[in-house]
């Protein structure tokens, strides 16, 4: 289903989405209160959830240019070495924005 | 630290102590948000649209990953299953929660789940594991994530009318870089990388073979199915929720 890119459009897309995240903040504690959550669907969404950030990255990867190659490599290296999310973020888009610099 | 009531109850003392408590750490936020504000202007949202949907989705993942799929046309379907497999941990988080939210009443039970969060949680359930049973961790913390979350949003817009080619800068790679980030984060074995090769191979051939889109969709539903085929071992049950999560993710 695709949705024309105007104002009345963009707002129906934030409000579902708003519903959406409301539903699985509010879905645990409620599905909890008829039938107990059991490992396998544990097993499910956290795979799912991890997945779903993979799915949308990989074509990034493999459409994009060099530049943003590198700056997804980069990135991946620097949090894999230091754990932390910003500093990562950061050194993916120096090298990014230097790469189009010097290149 | 002392506890701040043993029985289970949720006061305005707890949630200003829950607030300030993740203030610090929601300095992050501010910067992550701050990002997002960036990453929206330049897929084309508008300042009103952009906080409208910090404001009410307040999930950074899940905004990310629609700016992404954000197009000419918006692929609205695509874009709400999206939302649903990334925030979908909230389920497990709020579940883990349920012996201690059940014996509130309704209305400020899901109050308190509406700006439940990645940050927020953890500290919850490390507190009541030390027999606190005050929610305002929860609450408060949450408050804290959401105003920072709105400010460093805003920010973001502010900057981006100062930047005359945000590309030259790498900016449109900060969706890609935060998303990157929060998909390595966490405890890695070998159940989650085969979870990761099954999902990547079923995403590349949907990109491929199958309609627009529907790539993301078939390798969330990749990697769902292999976690729900190789459990984790039973040692790791009940801290399971946040492994795939980055501490300030909000």
């Amino acid at each position: 289903m695709m949705l024309e890119n105007t104002g009345h459009a963009v707002l129906l897309v934030i409000l579902a989405m708003f519903l959406v995240t409301l539903t699985t903040r509010y879905g645990g504690v409620l599905l909890m209160s008829w039938v107990p959550i059991n490992r396998r669907v544990e097993g499910f969404i956290n795979g799912m959830s991890g997945s779903v950030l993979l799915a949308i990255i990989l074509p990034m990867a493999v459409q994009g240019d060099t530049a943003a190659r590198l700056a997804l490599l980069t990135t991946l290296l620097t949090v894999l070495w230091l754990k932390k999310p910003l500093p990562a973020i950061a050194a993916g888009l120096l090298v990014t924005a230097g790469w189009r610099y010097f290149m | 630290m002392a506890l701040i009531s043993t029985e289970t109850r949720l006061d305005a003392y707890g949630t200003w102590l829950g607030f300030k408590r993740l203030l610090p750490l929601s300095m992050f936020v501010v910067a992550f948000g701050l990002a997002f504000g960036l990453a929206a202007a330049q897929a084309g949202l508008s300042k009103f649209e952009t906080l409208l949907m910090s404001g009410l989705v307040f999930a950074g993942a899940s905004q990310f990953a629609a700016l992404e799929l954000w197009q000419q046309d918006i692929p609205l379907l695509t874009i709400m299953i999206t939302t649903f497999a990334i925030n979908a941990r909230h389920l497990l988080m709020g579940a883990s929660l349920y012996p201690w939210l059940c014996q509130l009443p309704p209305g400020k039970r899901y109050g308190i789940l509406t700006v439940i969060s990645d940050a927020n949680w953890a500290m919850a359930v490390q507190d009541y594991q030390r027999g606190e049973r005050n929610l305002g961790i929860l609450f408060g913390g949450g408050l804290a994530l959401w105003v920072t979350w709105m400010l460093g949003t805003w920010l973001g817009l502010i900057l981006t009318q100062g930047i005359p080619d945000p590309q030259a800068l790498g900016l449109d790679m900060v969706l890609g870089c935060f998303l990157l980030t929060m998909a390595v984060g966490g405890k890695k074995n070998a159940r989650l990388f085969t979870i990761w090769a099954v999902a990547a191979m079923v995403t590349l051939l949907a990109l491929w073979l199958l309609p627009p889109n529907s790539h993301v969709v078939a390798g969330a539903l990749a990697g769902g199915l292999v976690g729900a085929l190789w459990l984790e071992p039973v040692a790791d049950h009940g801290k399971t929720a946040d492994k795939d999560q980055m501490e300030v993710d909000s």
